[in-house]
């Protein structure tokens, strides 16, 4: 039962595994839920899923596949053959069905009829397999016809809601595609923890206390270690100005996440490219440089380092001298993103601009290519995927 | 035996099917949720409604698994050791027992909660794997397995702050309490403060969605925040005229610090009205 639906989630990526299948028809087996359609969504969604970025494409997935059958309502809708529940995905109908029609006289006739089996069935207690024979292939094939006229269930008000749970989509915002909020980014950059031990000695080393002991004749000696701490290093190069204006709400989000979960954080601006000085505060920004030679010999190789920015500019600002916009340039962009590349092991770019429109911008592609493709979109699966990046250099991408 | 809520917990009908779908098949149930939508009052509310005990293991970041199974105290053996004790012959006297082991020795079913389970070190939940599958475990120490006699409940609640592992997850009922809907919320308004006036509630309750819906807050207000919040109205003794002023005048509301946890967020706040 039900193994084209967990084909169908299978397939659409959501992480779903025989045993799940399995516990699920133990819980239909055991009678778990009472035999409606709501309930099995359900019990379904809480054995099937796990994760909340699932579940609106879970809802998408269950309505996609059981439209219709939320009308019949039935003692025994899980006795629904699997031959019926395929036909209904068809939704259009043959020819023939469409003779049938007629010759019952028309669709509102045959609605007419339908309503009036529905209600027999009520009164008569009978299970929706029942009626699903009696009323034969053409209510089904009028609900594929017409999907939208006949809604059966919500006519009669037998059920509490105008809209099914699953079509709702209530948990929309919790894709994991979607831009996020500082809590999300904040999980999303915990991946760059890099534990070690530093710092004051304050957890019992057991082993150590062991052998010091048994060395000192059986006399206790406690021997103590640090407790184990982040110890990740992050340096974050933040664009502003310009065309980044659009997307300064998200930017300090990340910011502020990224300040909240790195104990040793640096982080510098720059306006479009990369040159020869940068700053760290924006309002100061023609008085208060750094000198990127001096930001380099400042923070060692092991810094991690993050860009932001939209990478959007003219592609001489990245390819020629003198090409920037705001003052006069000696060497261009493209060397100063080499140098950074070689003076840190680990370089991502993070790209508020959606993914999907990189490839209309020339000095994305440029910057990209500089980057050794080391781009992604500031979204929570880009954040993943860079922080992937930064913990292993050897990945290529 | 079902679980429905209890006088002091709504559950929404989802939530039920999925803890009792738990309890029927005997598998861990996760929770996760925003802060403050019950999450770990669940297990309590669980517990009290089904009249079965309650063990509680609350995780830290230094937590591991093996305290939540048993600790091997060999500081004092050896201490002991050296000051001739009987006790040191019977390594048993040594072993303190974690939560989950009270929780498997148990005479009858007991609920036990694993709090906050994404606060420990990323590897935690998969040094429980088997201890969560078959409900036993191996007692090295004593040379024992230590088997459930009764399979307890079990509720984790999850903040989110981790990623927990796929082999974990498997094992495990998932579900999201999501925020209630207003009709949800005035229920669990009502089984706390039974005889609120309806004016004041209808009130709070417009201000309290009005400032969930501004934009940019860190920290939405939730469901606890508001609970304690009318607590305050009461408290204070504000009427519905004062709540009126807020909602037409736009004024700041009374008590935001209960509502608003973040010095930012009462900014944003403040500077709307």
């Amino acid at each position: 039962m039900f193994i084209d639906f967990f084909l169908i989630l299978k397939n659409n990526k959501i992480p779903v595994s025989i045993g799940e299948y399995l516990t699920l028809l133990e819980a239909l087996d055991k009678d778990v839920i009472d035999h409606s359609v709501d309930d099995f969504y359900f019990l379904s969604r809480s054995i099937l899923v796990k994760s909340e970025e699932h579940l609106d494409l879970y809802d998408q997935l269950f309505g996609a596949y059981f439209k219709g059958i939320e009308t019949i309502n039935s003692e025994e809708f899980m006795d629904i053959p699997e031959e019926w529940l395929k036909k209904n995905g068809e939704r259009f109908m043959s020819p023939e069905d469409m003779e049938k029609i007629k010759a019952m006289g028309g669709l509102d006739k045959l609605l007419e009829r339908v309503k009036e089996l529905l209600k027999e069935q009520n009164e008569r207690h009978q299970g929706g397999s029942k009626w699903i024979g009696t009323g034969g292939t053409s209510p089904f094939g009028a609900y594929g016809y017409n999907p939208e006229g006949i809604r059966i269930g919500q006519d009669e008000s037998r059920h509490r809601r105008a809209v099914k749970v699953w079509d709702k989509r209530t948990f929309k915002n919790l894709r994991d595609d979607v831009e996020l909020e500082t809590r999300n980014m904040k999980m999303a950059l915990k991946r760059l923890r890099i534990l070690s031990r530093e710092g004051v000695s304050e957890e019992i080393d057991l082993d150590k206390t062991i052998i010091k002991t048994s060395k000192n004749a059986g006399m206790l000696e406690i021997e103590m270690v640090p407790q184990k701490k982040n110890t990740v290093k992050v340096l974050l190069l933040l664009d502003i100005g310009g065309s980044m204006d659009d997307h300064i709400e998200l930017c300090s989000q990340l910011f502020s996440a990224a300040k909240y979960e790195f104990k040793h954080l640096e982080f510098f601006y720059f306006h479009n490219c990369l040159y020869e000085f940068l700053w760290k505060e924006n309002i100061r920004r023609w008085d208060e440089r750094v000198n990127t030679v001096d930001m380099f010999n400042t923070f060692n190789s092991d810094y991690k380092v993050i860009i932001i920015g939209d990478a959007s500019m003219s592609p001489y600002e990245i390819m020629f001298k003198q090409g920037a916009v705001e003052h006069y340039n000696e060497e261009p962009g493209k060397v100063w993103l080499e140098r950074l590349k070689k003076n840190f092991k680990d370089v991502v770019w993070l790209n508020p601009v959606p993914e999907k429109e990189w490839n209309y911008v020339q000095s994305i592609e440029m910057v990209k290519n500089i980057m050794d493709n080391k781009m992604f979109p500031l979204t929570i699966k880009g954040i993943e995927e860079a922080i992937l990046a930064l913990k292993n250099s050897k990945l290529g991408f | 035996m079902q679980f429905t809520g209890t006088e002091n917990y709504i559950a929404s009908r989802d939530l039920s099917i999925a803890v009792n779908a738990a309890i029927q098949l005997e598998k861990p149930l996760l929770i996760k949720g925003e802060p403050g939508t019950g999450k770990t009052l669940l297990a309590f509310e669980i517990a009290k409604a089904l009249n079965k005990k309650l063990y509680t293991w609350h995780i830290k970041s230094t937590t591991s698994a093996q305290q939540g199974l048993y600790e091997y105290d060999a500081v004092s053996r050896l201490r002991d050791s050296q000051l001739g004790d009987e006790k040191i012959n019977d390594i048993s006297n040594y072993i303190i027992k974690g939560q989950l082991w009270e929780a498997f020795e148990a005479d009858e079913q007991v609920v036990l909660l694993i709090d906050e389970i994404d606060k420990a070190d990323i590897e935690f939940p998969n040094d429980l794997l088997l201890e969560l599958d078959k409900m036993e475990f191996y007692c090295y120490e004593t040379k024992k397995t230590i088997y459930a006699k009764h399979r307890p409940i079990i509720i984790i609640t999850s903040n989110n702050e981790k990623e927990l592992p796929d082999a974990f997850l498997r094992r495990c009922f998932f579900h999201y309490i999501s925020f209630p809907d207003r009709e949800t919320l005035k229920e669990i308004v009502n089984v706390h403060y039974d005889n609120l006036e309806e004016d004041l509630m209808q009130r709070a309750m417009d201000i309290f969605y009005k400032l969930r819906d501004k934009r940019g807050l860190k920290k939405k207000p939730s469901t606890s925040e508001l609970i304690d919040w009318i607590k305050l109205l009461l408290v204070g003794k504000i009427t519905t005229q004062e709540l009126d002023e807020v909602k037409n005048m736009g004024t700041i509301p009374p008590y935001l610090g209960a509502l608003l946890k973040n010095e930012q967020d009462k900014e944003i706040v403040v500077k709307g009205y």
